[in-house]
């Protein structure tokens, strides 16, 4: 179980991996797009992590709506309606709990991929976000069904979404601005899918590092 | 009448656009909502919202964007103020033909259903 306490912790350890990985972020999307994800969403999640403080206490419904919320109006980029999307249908999804089970976090994982699909109006295969999302997703609900540990299904999903990442080299962006690079973007990696990866794989440093 | 919004990544962008949509309709609300709160390029939610509030008044307003994120976060904006009961839509148009095409029939008149038609009809006017 993850307590709302730990999700602040969470959050912040994601909001930390961001800040690190900012410059990297920014130079893949210079060949493909406008050269500026790493920076927006160094600036959404420092936002966010201002916000922590205010919710101590609160539920985990509303701690990822306020993320959302709070990267929608401040990431200035595609990532801001997008993760901001996900988080608040995530939080939607978990509502007033503020103990997160593994089925709850792999259902808001599913609401959050659906709320990407949706309001990117895109689906696997077009080098987004979510060629990282839904095979970690996919590998994870499947690890849970085998009955693996927390740690363990978390470290599969990561494998998976990293190894998505890599497959978005190969694909041609039919979605944003990197559709006008159309197959010139082949060999790049896409810096959405790589985010999220990011994104994921500080949630598995988290539970690593638990004692 | 109704109101026109020019949502775009550059701020120059959309107070270029508006103000040749504004030359031909002097009289018609138009709001431009670019880039990020300090100017740089980028869209801003925040931004895009106030721009929106401006200009929908009974009649309406509506939206044109350029691209990718202009779109996905008016969408968002969008969802915002129809929850609170305002009467605004966006049009599927190129930014230029479709905010002047905008501005005139707002001029004329047009309801917000009937503008956000001939406003997207701005696809079929080819230039050569």
């Amino acid at each position: 179980m993850v307590s709302t306490r730990d999700l602040l912790i969470i959050l912040k350890r994601i909001s930390a991996r961001i800040e690190e990985n900012k410059q990297w972020l920014t130079d893949l999307d210079r060949p493909i797009g406008d050269s500026d994800h790493g920076i927006n969403m160094a600036r959404g999640f420092g936002e966010v992590e201002k916000k922590l403080p205010g919710l101590e206490g609160k539920d985990a419904g509303t701690v990822l709506k306020t993320v959302g919320m709070t990267l929608v109006s401040t990431v200035g980029g595609s990532a801001g309606p997008l993760y901001g999307s996900a988080f608040m249908k995530a939080g939607m999804a978990l509502g007033d709990k503020t103990e997160i089970s593994m089925a709850d976090f792999l259902e808001a994982c599913d609401q959050a991929v659906l709320a990407v699909k949706q309001r990117g109006k895109s689906d696997a295969g077009e080098k987004t976000m979510l060629d990282a999302m839904i095979p970690a997703l996919q590998t994870m609900k499947e690890a849970e069904k085998q009955g693996e540990a927390p740690k363990i299904i978390l470290k599969k999903g990561v494998e998976a979404s990293w190894a998505g990442v890599e497959a978005t080299k190969e694909l041609i962006a039919t979605k944003g601005r990197a559709s006008y690079v159309g197959e010139r973007g082949i060999g790049c990696q896409d810096p959405g899918a790589t985010s999220f990866s990011i994104l994921l794989e500080a949630v598995l440093n988290w539970m690593e590092d638990r004692v | 009448m109704t109101g026109v919004v020019i949502v775009s990544h550059c701020q120059k962008l959309a107070e270029g656009v508006a103000e040749l949509a504004q030359a031909v309709a002097p009289n018609v609300p138009l709001a431009a909502a670019g880039g990020l709160e300090d100017g740089s390029l980028g869209t801003s939610y925040d931004k895009i919202k106030a721009a929106a509030e401006s200009v929908c008044g009974e009649d309406g307003a509506l939206v044109l964007m350029d691209m990718g994120s202009s779109v996905m976060t008016a969408e968002m904006v969008l969802e915002e103020l129809k929850a609170q009961g305002k009467s605004i839509e966006m049009a599927d148009c190129p930014l230029v033909e479709g905010a002047v095409a905008a501005a005139i029939g707002s001029a004329a008149g047009e309801t917000m259903e009937q503008l956000k038609k001939q406003v997207e009809k701005a696809w079929e006017t080819r230039k050569l």
